[in-house]
């Protein structure tokens, strides 16, 4: 059990060299069974377990991690997150998750860095400034802040951006969500961990799930690299490898995997306070607060479990990183890697029940899944508790697709053969 | 106190060739060929840093491009750029060096009182604390965490500098050019096989270049200038191999930072090669490890190999007195040539027992050396002083510097960067490479192959092996120098540091880790390396950890009870040390960030008053001068203009797809949601298309110009994705249908002439062609040659009045423009822009791309009675699941502003009257326009239930600017229900 | 990566438009039930292995055709 953190405990340890601190989670054997078992230490695993104690009072709860925990894609991303949407279902979802990013580091009792310095996403013409404004005015009917800029007022935020006449896609306006930001990303799972085993969760790492124990079309297991595991119930968060475990179940999805690469410079003093975004291509970049400027773009656009990026599309994102702002230009890549991610047809993600009992899906979720963290552990394990989905995932169920209910947030279709 | 001194013979130096440069606003002498490193310690400057964290005082500890300490800020103004390597920076005259990170001063910084604070400041103290009073408290303490961080300054201003990138193709590539590399290079270049020789360092040679040996130096000159004579290999210095990624595509840097702006002439400042190699040998040496004692990172502290490469290659010399703290036997190198070059130098070597040669040769050059002994602690704040040594001979000794040699860590990234994770080897107690590709090889250092005998001997034969593999069989093996024998490499791993030294034992120098954080975050549960690295940041500097990696997962393999292999190691990734952004971009940036697509009247606009918007990659003429000079006025005359009179408009960037074969008809009917089998010769006809999912993605016009040839106009931004789209279903579908498509958007040009008077403007301008409403009815077709030209004339209209559009090669374009408006000009013609153009089709209530989201059905776009009922179309199947036959769904609906004193905005959401304005709303505003012909605001929108609810009013809400208005639901055909102006 | 394309020999990928599961059986035209295609258009093996796909060579002669590569490690297996 890991004591509570603080300014005192800090001084205690300082003032004391030689006292120990506790471990920050527990690091049991595997019981041979539970009442749910999650599979996958991420983010939203580890969420979803946290939650399950803390909100449905099931602490008889294993996550399963096959290598060691936040060793997926929380720990790959660039650190965003933000509630700017506006399709029915997912504003209120992202919402929420916003909500619980505000209160978490007191709920967890764990900094993690939650850092509302806003985002600023640019326009590059009327049309562009329309369907973002669009979005603002849904924003602000629900609730949520969103705030829209001229060049004018970009200029005074952005002093760095290219506003000359060289520059291929002016800068024509700006659509911002003050309340957006970053957070800390490896410290989300940390925190989820430390609190989720301090309520009694079993945190397993190294112990990779190999197949379901069946009985008929229920769950009632799962195989390991560490020996069987029974269960009551059990919830797949593994996005990047949906695929390959949902398959262990016979289940055939929705689901591509491929990788999105992400981005880190040298650190340098604070230049850039906003999480900044541009409409000419997809391209996002934030300063950490190490100092190093994060950045990223779009996926490299084929099926592939491989966490390295090609070449090419590096190139592409420096392009618009140093033609946004210049000033980047002499500054130094010092990092970067690539994260596997889900892709669904319509880039929205699953939290849902499916065709097997006692067997639950989360998933899918594209280019979203940290900013979703919170709010998916939170209904997931509604959902898990509840044999049923929560009305804040209702939207995310696996069945859409057959009913013609997508979510397709940016307006880019459903693809087959395309990116 | 003076440490370091410039030898008054030798080096590599060029002393004839003085160079000034200026570092913290002072003069700063030097010669070529010196580093700023080198220049810093020959001017005796050591105490020229503060660390990241505690900001203690530091020096720089190597002489290569692992230095973890001494990071300086280079250039001025635009020019900055921080946290730039002494080690790997060039001497040149008017460099400009600052250091950074401390305030006023690294000899005096008053950030250093963090240092007293350091208990606080354990790793991971940040996730602990920040958390109070309230929620969002850490927005209160974030910005002093920030200020605190990130090393250097940077600069805002726009790099003047440019870059450029490229790409090139040989049979080998050989990376690093010390006794391995030019043995590799030169076995492969005798084959005859296409070699590139890539080497980081200013010249080639590696570890030779840090040597005293005469014959080593004559070898490596010789392979050297038989490099330069064989036409096949290209030999390369300050050319960094960043990274190798699929398929052996290496990527390299060609630094030219030393050559001054000026003498760079306007050429590029580092460029980027794309290099396909078809093998690929790495030669990447290997790097010394600092060891782990209290107090092991006081300026005067260095590597011990680096205090030999100061003395031998720059001529630069501890003052007096060295100690040299070993595990293994290559400190025995350093400290002869410090001996050599007069320094008095004692040897701490943990090991009890040592090979008797390196005593022997110690003995011989005065050297004492004292086994079983390794460093207690190191006095001196501001710099050492004297170091305590512990173990058998715990003694204090006064000195200038310490070396430390704690063995050798093989430069195995680039043989990682695929996949393929290093191995331990426990005969050098580091890790080498953990297997190859078949098209890569590894030789010399990097393979734990140490020794240049050993090392040349490697070199050649995986040069060889490489050249084979590429298909060059025959070559000459490369031989080492004729008297070498390579000494003993003995290690005895020691990891952790001794007990009873009191201050803080670095393992990260640069990110500020201690043993004691290591400790920490073992008892915290961050066990796994990957825990470890990113609890405590460790290795997350700017050096990636090439000196740290190693000391740090063998001290939390002590922790844990397990083995080195156990505990496993990082993940290498690219690049291999920090590379420039603007290199990786090269010339792809600003005006040139993305080709620009003109159309073939562009010129003409552009003579002519237009004003451009960005439409994807096109330029199109948004309005032009005549009008006005505003974007919000200039459109209403055009529109005016198109209304009572006749206009032209550019339509060049309309996809244009030529449609052969004799099953075209039945390949037109599949993909459109409506019969194009039965369209007569001569005829256009609207289309639609969907997606496999039912969803529309697409539409446009096609004119059938004969039985078996089609001509399809597709949107703007969608026609790129149509043609692949059409391709796909042609190719690997539907093979049946005999069809060939070929894409026409840059070959053809488009014009329209639009208005009431626009057969009047036709017969002014073709007086011998028929364009009677007979000849050409409306959506009526046919090529006609107009001197010597044919055009292909289609009766169709965008804007709702009666209006041809004239097709023509592009090279035709501009004089076919300028006829059409010199010949109506007697009524008045003029050309309008794509404002007008989309206000128009606005009024008439066309569809266009903010309708064509790739979210609506036919249905929700009022085109669902479009859709064959028999016949069968790409997304029938899908076009029928249920939520997309909803009653609920929004779709189009006209909508006119109901408060004239009020201003309509594209992308407000829509309200029943009486709904509470919040949540989703009913539907939204897709299109908004001054209506000429209406005199009000009006526009298209997607409202649900649609048109049921024509003739209600309703509510736009703009929250975004607190804007209400009320608005009217309309048909979206606001002009012309009738078809009287088309059909005139 | 490099693509093999049938007319125009290897390239590099980014010449290319990436076209997804080529194993998987598009309903002849004007057959096919509603739940056919959405199984068909919707789900995907997405193996950690082989995978057979379409590539178009868009930048290039424009043809599509048929790769096999292993998605667990990026290796092409060649035309398929």
């Amino acid at each position: 059990m890991s004591r509570q953190y603080s300014a005192f405990a800090l001084a205690r340890h300082a003032l004391q060299p030689d006292l120990a601190w506790e471990r920050a989670w527990a690091s049991p054997d595997p019981k041979p069974s539970y009442d749910v078992v999650i599979i996958g230490g991420g983010g939203h695993g580890l969420a979803t377990a946290y939650y399950l104690a803390k909100n449905h009072g099931v602490r008889n709860v294993a996550v399963i991690e096959r290598n060691y925990i936040g060793s997926g894609n929380v720990g790959r991303n660039t650190t965003l997150i933000r509630s700017n949407y506006m399709i029915g279902g997912n504003t209120a979802f992202f919402e929420h998750s916003m909500k619980l990013w505000e209160g978490l580091s007191h709920d967890l009792n764990f900094n993690c860095m939650v850092s509302q310095r806003g985002q600023i996403v640019l326009a590059v013409n009327p049309v562009q400034l329309d369907t973002f404004a669009r979005r603002g005015n849904v924003m602000r009917l629900n609730g949520i802040d969103a705030e829209l800029l001229d060049r004018g007022e970009v200029m005074k935020l952005l002093p760095y951006l290219d506003y000359s006449k060289e520059a291929r896609w002016p800068v024509y306006g700006a659509i911002m969500q003050p309340r957006a930001g970053t957070v800390r990303h490896d410290a989300v799972a940390w925190g989820y961990a430390r609190a989720a085993s301090n309520l009694g969760v079993d945190i397993i790492e190294n112990c990779e799930v190999t197949g379901f124990v069946m009985d008929g079309t229920k769950v009632t297991g799962v195989e390991t690299s560490r020996g069987r595991i029974n269960c009551g119930k059990a919830g797949i968060a593994v996005a990047g490898h949906t695929s390959h475990v949902a398959k262990m179940a016979g289940l055939r999805l929705p689901v591509e995997s491929h990788i999105l690469q992400a981005f880190v410079t040298e650190p340098i003093k604070p230049i850039v306070h906003h999480v900044v975004s541009w409409g000419a291509e997809l391209f996002y970049l934030s300063q950490s607060d190490k100092g190093g400027l994060v950045f990223g773009g779009h996926i490299d656009g084929f099926n592939t479990y491989t966490q390295r990026g090609q070449f090419p599309r590096i190139q592409t994102v420096a392009e618009c990183a140093v033609s946004l702002m210049p000033f980047v230009s002499r500054l130094r890549l010092l990092r970067h890697w690539g994260g596997i991610q889900d892709m669904t047809p319509d880039g929205s993600p699953f939290i849902s029940r499916t065709p097997l009992k006692n067997l639950y899906l989360n998933g899918g979720w594209c280019y979203q899944g940290f900013k979703a963290t919170p709010a998916s552990g939170w209904t997931y394990a509604h959902t898990i508790a509840n044999d049923d989905e929560h009305e804040l995932n209702r939207c995310f169920s696996l069945d859409r697709f057959e009913k013609g209910r997508e979510l397709d947030e940016f307006g880019i279709g459903n693809w087959t053969y395309k990116q | 106190m003076k440490r370091f001194r410039r030898l008054a013979a030798d080096g590599r130096i060029d002393r004839a060739r003085p160079v000034g440069a200026r570092f913290d606003g002072k003069p700063l002498q030097g010669f070529a060929g010196d580093t700023l490193a080198s220049a810093l310690l020959a001017n005796n400057k050591v105490l020229v840093a503060r660390s990241f964290k505690y900001h203690r005082p530091r020096g720089i500890v190597s002489a290569g491009i692992e230095e973890p300490n001494g990071l300086f800020t280079l250039g001025e103004d635009a020019t900055t750029e921080p946290n730039v390597a002494a080690t790997v920076t060039d001497l040149y005259d008017g460099l400009i060096a600052r250091s950074q990170n401390a305030w006023p001063s690294p000899d005096f910084d008053l950030m250093s009182v963090n240092s007293l604070l350091s208990p606080l400041f354990q790793s991971g103290f940040y996730y602990k604390t920040f958390m109070g009073p309230f929620k969002g408290s850490w927005m209160f303490y974030e910005p002093f965490i920030r200020r605190a961080a990130g090393l250097g300054t940077a600069t805002d201003l726009p790099d003047p500098d440019r870059y450029e990138t490229r790409y090139e193709f040989c049979d080998v590539l050989v990376i690093g050019s010390g006794p391995a590399g030019l043995a590799a290079a030169l076995t492969a270049g005798r084959s005859g096989a296409r070699v590139i020789l890539a080497e980081q360092d200013s010249d080639f040679g590696g570890s030779l270049l840090s040597g005293s040996d005469a014959e080593h130096e004559a070898w490596r000159t010789a392979s050297v200038a038989e490099l330069q004579g064989l036409d096949n290999v290209k030999i390369r210095t300050r050319t960094t191999v960043q990274g190798l990624y699929d398929a052996n595509l290496a990527v390299l840097v060609e630094r030219r930072d030393h050559l001054k702006p000026n003498a760079r002439k306007g050429q590029s400042r580092q460029i980027l090669t794309s290099l396909r190699a078809k093998m690929i040998v790495m030669a990447t040496g290997s790097i010394e490890r600092p060891m782990v004692f209290s107090n092991n990172d006081r300026p005067g502290v260095m590597l011990a190999s680096a205090l030999r490469t100061y003395a031998n290659r720059y001529a630069v010399a501890p003052e007096k007195r060295a100690v040299i703290v070993t595990n293994n036997d290559s400190a025995y190198d350093a400290a002869v040539d410090l001996a050599k070059a007069g320094v008095a130098v004692t040897i701490a070597d943990h090991r009890a027992t040592v090979e008797a040669s390196h005593f022997a040769r110690a003995a011989s050059h005065g050297i004492a050396v004292f086994p079983a002994t390794g460093i207690a602690d190191v006095e001196g704040a501001k710099g050492i002083s004297r170091v305590k040594l512990s173990g058998a001979h715990a003694v204090s000794i006064d000195c200038d510097v310490l070396g430390m040699a704690g063995g050798w860590s093989p430069v195995v990234h680039l043989s990682s960067h695929g996949g393929i994770k290093p191995k331990y080897d426990e005969a050098i107690a580091g890790f080498v490479p953990g297997g190859f590709a078949p098209t890569q090889f590894g030789a010399g250092a990097m393979m734990g192959v140490f020794g240049l005998a050993a090392a040349v001997a490697d070199g050649a034969n995986a040069g060889a092996k490489a050249a084979s593999a590429a298909g060059f069989g025959k070559t000459r093996l490369v031989y080492p120098p004729e008297h070498v024998t390579d000494r003993t490499y003995a290690i005895l791993p020691v990891w952790s540091a001794p007990q009873h030294g009191k201050g803080k034992a670095f393992v990260d120098f640069q990110s500020d880790v201690t043993t004691k954080d290591v400790k920490n975050a073992h008892q915290e549960g961050y066990q796994s390396v990957e825990h470890l690295k990113r609890y405590t940041t460790l290795g997350m500097g700017t050096d990636q950890g090439k000196t740290s990696n190693i000391n740090a997962l063998a001290l939390m393999a002590e922790h844990r009870g397990i083995s080195i292999p156990e505990a496993g190691t990082t993940t290498f990734r690219p690049p291999y040390a920090p590379l420039t952004m603007g290199a990786i971009a090269g010339r792809t940036v600003g005006a040139h960030f993305r080709p620009v697509r003109r159309s073939p009247l562009h010129d003409w606009h552009e003579k002519n008053g237009a004003t451009f918007i960005d439409a994807g990659l096109w330029k199109r003429a948004w309005y032009y001068a005549w009008a006005g000079n505003s974007p919000e006025t200039a459109y209403v005359k055009e529109m005016e203009l198109v209304r009572r009179n006749v206009g032209l408009s550019d339509v060049s960037t309309l996809g244009k797809i030529d449609v052969q074969g004799p099953d075209a008809a039945e390949f037109l009917n599949r993909i459109y949601v409506n019969g194009f089998a039965k369209l007569p010769v001569g005829k256009v006809r609207y289309g639609v298309m969907l997606n496999d999912d039912g969803v529309v993605i697409d539409d446009g016009t096609t004119a059938r110009i004969s039985d078996t040839q089609f001509y399809m106009t597709t949107t703007t931004a969608q026609a790129g994705e149509v043609m692949s789209w059409l391709e796909y279903l042609l190719q690997c579908h539907w093979t049946e249908l005999n069809v060939q498509v070929a894409s026409l958007t840059d070959e053809w040009a488009g014009m329209a002439v639009s208005g009431p008077k626009a057969r009047e403007a036709l017969k002014l301008a073709f007086p011998d062609i028929d364009v009677s409403n007979e000849a050409l009815p409306y959506m009526g077709c046919r090529d006609v040659v107009f001197e010597g030209v044919t055009l292909r004339l289609l009766r169709m209209s965008f804007s709702g009045e009666l209006a041809y559009e004239v097709h023509v090669g592009a090279d035709h374009a501009i004089p076919l423009w300028e006829h059409i408006l010199k010949a109506a000009a007697p009524l008045g013609i003029r050309p309008y822009g794509l404002e007008a153009l989309a206000s128009l089709r606005i009024e008439k209530g066309h569809v266009a791309g903010l309708e064509l989201d790739h979210r609506n059905t036919l249905d929700d776009l009022g085109l669902g009675k479009m859709a064959g009922k028999e016949k069968d179309y790409v997304g029938k199947a899908l076009r029928f699941r249920e939520d997309c036959q909803s009653p609920d769904r929004w779709s189009l609906v006209g909508l006119e502003l109901m408060e004239p004193d009020k201003k309509l905005r594209g992308g407000s959401i829509l309200f029943a009257a009486n709904d509470e304005i919040k949540g989703h709303g009913r539907g939204y505003i897709t299109s908004v326009t001054w209506s000429t012909e209406l005199n009000k605001f009006i526009a298209l929108g997607l409202f649900q239930g649609g048109l049921k609810h024509e003739g209600e009013e309703i509510v736009a809400a703009f929250p975004l600017r607190n804007e209400q208005a009320k608005l009217k639901i309309v048909s979206p055909h606001f002009i012309d229900h009738e078809g009287a102006r088309l059909n005139a | 990566m490099i693509i093999p394309c049938p007319w125009c020999g290897d390239r590099d990928h980014s010449e290319f438009r990436y076209g997804g599961d080529a194993t998987k059986d598009r309903p002849k035209h004007g057959t096919g039930d509603l739940k056919e295609w959405h199984d068909y258009y919707f789900l995907f093996d997405n193996p950690k292995g082989p995978h057979t796909e379409y590539w178009q060579h868009v930048l290039g002669c424009r043809r599509w055709f048929r790769l096999s590569r292993n998605i667990a490690t990026n290796e092409i297996g060649g035309l398929a």
